[in-house]
């Protein structure tokens, strides 16, 4: 196993801290605010979901946090990691950490590896970057990551190219080189979305293994609510760049506030639901964030909104649990949102516009 | 709408679009435009010519007195010719030829990909010699030469591009709603493919026109009249530049602007269009 | 010809597969086995849902019915019509009673086109009623499927989102009138929040317009919500066929409850999706002998690697192609 443990690092505790942070892209058609004041804060070791849709700035939030964005792309606000602001007048310098501290294993395995280079010396690129290590040792290391990702026959394996493996395999690979140093942070960014879905399985139990084995924190970015459900501690939904809702795993399922979070588990068709069995579709789609409704994200699509809803957008309240936060005026079991039920059940009036 | 179209193909576009047609317009005109006779000899008693630009010669003259903005003008009537013959031309025989091996696939395709490679691999400069010794050095002749020397190029762009766009489901979709091949080529890719043509077809042009200044070095260029190369040509040849610099500048500015403008107008519209396709 | 016991030779079918192969010539004359002897047939009304993974010929198979590319071999029988039989120019006439929707919406449209005139593309082929009978036509269509017809007419394809493009391309499949519409994996690409409007759409418009359907997707939550009868197909052949609330509950194959126990369910309180498969998916190139999931079956004996199971009834309405059809959990291979 890799014993990287080195200076600075943190053992144990609070690993990530991310202070209101607002990432905005200037574009051909005016700046565009894709993630809109986002706060959370991870443990070493914990898991973090991050769940959404298209435009919700799920994506944009792990590359901002990483630092991963094009040159367009301006980021406030601020960002710990460690005892260290990542935005702040003494930022060291990112690629110190990429590959060593943080690392992220990207959506579509296909296009993410080199195509003319060996497996083995990808994986030992960072070995030998951050680690100095040199060309024979960073090789037995880059074998010993491979087993440790279980790929069959590594020795072999390690000489080959991208284009002979196969799709979950090269996922592997790619997880391979994120652990390479030993990071404390990993981000998968849609990991398993391009892959079958026993390979998927596999991958995520990978990812959890290693998670535990290295006591390492993973932000999962994903719209699969399934794969989060399963495999985090926390999850933050995503809607419209902003975050509409975070809370602790179970916690999230059985006590949602949200309506967007609730009408997103109802929409979805589930294995123990019976065959044909009617989706509750929710009207309409994701913002354009181009140009950003005033008042709440979903209130164009939510069948609870009100008119406050529209002209306010409404700031993150707390639950009964400590952890639990969310966005909403009428949240779910609010005294609104009973009434409006029954208006719609009793089939007179859904509040909502599409 | 129009303002997004604007933003992306930028001012500069339109400046470059103006000049084109601006040089086009006066081409065209040129006969019965308020210019000097190209072929006449407008000495001065008492001064020999070259003469520098004035208010009667905006571009001076020539060792011979001829006014150099009217054979400028008049160069460009054949110079545009040319670019445009030969490059339609070209897009006519090497762009259908293209688009249809580009659909069927199969032999049709490996024949005229083989045909093309041939063509590509020949000299085009020996091939224009042997063409212009063999036949005559008329304004057509010349246009149809270049325009022979552009088919392959054109082709297999074309051939590309089609290619590209006939592995997408919208392709599939036309088939399964009962379109025949003549329809899907017709309606579905050409209106694709007609764009990327178009940003070759400018810098074609642009090519081609240069390509005329090269023949014309090599003494190649259309016996009459005055083109674009045979005015640099001569001028830059003569032993009346160093003092008279007028003599070819003139000529070379023009060629200049108008093979930057196709140039520039030609790559703006490329990048639009992929810009809309990347969009998507 | 094989036997095969989960056909319905009785009922009104508007499908009949038999013995369906699909391959594809590589160099060096190798073949890639897409599809290897699959049989089945569809009701009128019914919707099949056919599912697997990547690799496992699902997508072919819904491409050799439309005969886009020709089968190798096997039949095809479409209302009586034997498909693999026409000349190009009935084929063509044919396809206006079978249509598809495709995976990737704004793909599937010419970006070039306003989107008005790919959805009256079709009457315009087949020159259907008076120039104004096929303009309402059009928009009736574009209503049904909830785009408005004066935006369709100005506007194309990269103007809308992906969820629109897809009711466009349903627009479209409509217009003819169809019998059959094959759906290949058309909520895929889509949204979350936009999947389930999509699927409903899809379950009005059948009852609406009486169509029958081949739904293919990867995504078995989805298929089942939207299917009559679920086909689960592995490497080329088909493992399992029943209808879906069986299928799910008690499925027989080996793969079927491996393909059921990975998928993550949005429930964190029943516990982590376990795999119990292990290797990865071989390649259409060179299959297994035998039954071609045998490398990775935790219940493999000998027989499965030398005979090739055949379909047999388990229970009414459940068939399977396994030696070992099991009720039994599969344990977890080391």
């Amino acid at each position: 196993m890799t014993s990287l443990q080195t200076d600075g690092r943190v053992a144990d505790g609070r690993l990530l801290t991310v202070e209101d942070l607002r990432t905005t892209f200037a574009t051909e058609r005016g700046p565009v605010c894709a993630v809109d004041g986002v706060s959370l804060t991870l443990d070493r070791g914990q898991a973090l979901g991050i769940v959404g849709e298209s435009g919700s700035g799920k994506t944009v939030l792990s590359r901002s946090i990483m630092g991963l964005l094009p040159s367009t792309a301006r980021r406030e606000g601020n960002i710990w990691f460690g005892d260290q602001d990542l935005l702040g007048p003494n930022a060291p310098d990112m690629s110190r950490l990429w590959g060593r501290e943080m690392s992220m294993v990207f959506q579509n395995p296909m296009v993410s590896l080199n195509p003319v280079m060996r497996i083995g010396e990808q994986i030992a690129e960072p070995l030998r970057i951050h680690l100095g290590m040199s060309r024979r040792d960073a090789k037995a290391t880059a074998i010993r990551l491979l087993r440790d990702v279980r790929i069959p026959e590594p020795d072999r394996r390690v000489d080959q190219y991208p284009h002979e493996l196969s799709g979950g395999m090269r996922q592997r690979v790619m997880i391979a080189i994120a652990l390479a140093c030993g990071p404390t942070l990993l981000f998968a960014d849609e990991p398993t979305t391009a892959l079958d879905v026993t390979v998927q399985a596999q991958i995520l139990e990978l990812i959890a293994e290693q998670r535990a084995e290295r006591n390492m924190s993973v932000v999962l970015v994903t719209h699969d609510l399934g794969v989060v459900a399963g495999h985090t501690d926390v999850i933050a939904v995503m809607y419209g760049g902003r975050l509409v809702e975070i809370a602790p795993t179970k916690v999230l399922f059985s006590q949602m506030r949200m309506p967007y979070t609730e009408a997103l588990l109802q929409s979805i068709p589930r294995l123990d639901q019976k065959s044909h069995t009617r989706l509750n579709a929710i009207p309409g789609r994701p913002p354009d964030l181009h140009d950003p409704p005033r008042g709440c994200a979903f209130a164009p699509r939510c069948a609870f909104v009100r008119d406050r809803c529209r002209e306010e957008a409404p700031p993150l309240a707390t639950a009964e649990n400590p952890d639990h936060k969310f966005a909403c005026w009428y949240p779910v079991g609010s005294p609104e949102y009973h009434e409006t039920k029954e208006r719609i059940s009793a089939g007179l009036e859904i509040g909502s516009t599409s | 709408m129009s303002d997004t179209i604007n933003r992306r193909l930028g001012p500069l576009f339109w400046i470059a679009v103006g000049w084109l047609v601006l040089i086009s317009l006066l081409a065209l005109l040129a006969p019965w435009l308020p210019i000097k006779d190209p072929d006449a000899y407008y000495l001065v008693r008492g001064e020999r010519p070259p003469y520098a630009p004035s208010a009667t010669h905006w571009f001076g003259t020539d060792q011979d007195a001829r006014d150099m903005f009217a054979r400028t003008i008049f160069g460009a009537r054949v110079s545009l010719v040319i670019g445009f013959v030969a490059i339609a031309f070209g897009m006519l025989v090497g762009g259908t030829t293209g688009v249809v091996a580009g659909y069927l696939r199969g032999r049709t395709d490996r024949i005229v990909s083989f045909v093309f490679i041939v063509f590509l691999s020949f000299p085009s400069l020996v091939l224009a010699i042997l063409i212009t010794a063999l036949l005559d050095r008329g304004l057509v002749t010349i246009a149809l030469t270049l325009g022979v020397l552009a088919v392959a190029p054109v082709g297999r762009l074309a051939r590309a591009t089609t290619l590209s766009f006939a592995e997408r489901e919208f392709v599939t979709a036309a088939r399964a709603i009962g379109a025949g091949d003549r329809r899907i080529i017709i309606r579905e890719l050409l209106p694709n493919v007609v764009i990327p043509m178009g940003a070759l077809a400018l810098l074609g042009m642009a090519v081609a026109i240069v390509a005329e200044g090269g023949l014309a070095f090599l003494g190649l260029s259309v016996e009459k009249g005055p083109t674009w190369g045979k005015l640099i040509l001569i001028g830059a040849g003569s032993r009346e530049l160093e003092k008279s610099p007028w003599i070819a500048f003139g000529p070379i500015i023009i060629l200049f602007i108008t093979v930057l403008s196709l140039n520039y107008a030609g790559d703006r519209v490329r990048s639009y269009f992929d810009v809309r396709e990347i969009g998507l | 010809m094989s036997d095969a016991p989960h056909l319905r030779p009785d009922i009104d079918a508007v499908l009949r597969v038999r013995d369906l192969v699909v391959e594809f010539p590589m160099k060096r004359g190798r073949r890639v086995h897409a599809v290897s002897g699959i049989s089945f047939d569809v009701a009128r009304g019914e919707t099949l849902g056919i599912v697997g993974e990547s690799g496992c010929g699902k997508s072919t198979t819904g491409r050799a019915i439309m005969q886009m590319p020709r089968p190798t071999s096997g039949s095809i029988e479409f209302e009586s019509t034997e498909l693999t039989a026409l000349g190009k120019r009935e084929l063509r006439e044919a396809r206006t009673r079978v249509q598809m929707i495709f995976q990737d919406p704004i793909s599937s449209l010419n970006p070039r086109r306003r989107v008005r005139d790919s959805v009256l593309d079709p009457l315009d082929i087949w020159n259907r009623g008076t120039v104004e009978e096929r303009a309402t036509r059009v928009d009736k269509t574009l209503e049904e499927v909830g785009i408005d017809p004066q935006r369709a007419h100005d506007s194309r394809p990269h103007e809308f989102s992906g969820g629109q493009c897809q009711r466009i391309a349903i627009a479209r499949a409509l217009v003819l009138d169809p019998t059959l519409i094959i759906c290949d994996e058309p909520v895929s690409a889509l949204d979350v929040s936009v999947q389930a409007q999509v699927l409903n759409l899809l379950e009005d418009l059948k009852a609406a317009h009486g169509l029958t359907m081949i739904f293919i997707a990867h995504d078995l939550a989805v298929v089942k919500n939207i299917s009559d009868r679920v086909a689960v197909m592995y490497l080329g052949r088909l493992c399992e066929i029943a209808d879906p609330d069986r299928l799910y509950d008690r499925p027989a194959h080996p793969y079927t409850r491996v393909l059921l126990d990975s998928v993550p369910v949005p429930d964190p309180s029943l516990g982590r999706a376990t795999t119990a498969i292990t290797g990865e998916p071989p390649s259409p190139i060179s299959p297994p002998t035998g039954c071609r999931f045998h490398p990775r079956c935790p219940a493999v004996d000998e027989r499965c690697r030398v005979e090739v199971p055949e379909m047999t009834e388990i229970e009414p309405g459940h068939h399977v192609a396994c030696h070992h059809p099991l009720v039994t959990p599969v344990t977890i291979s080391s």
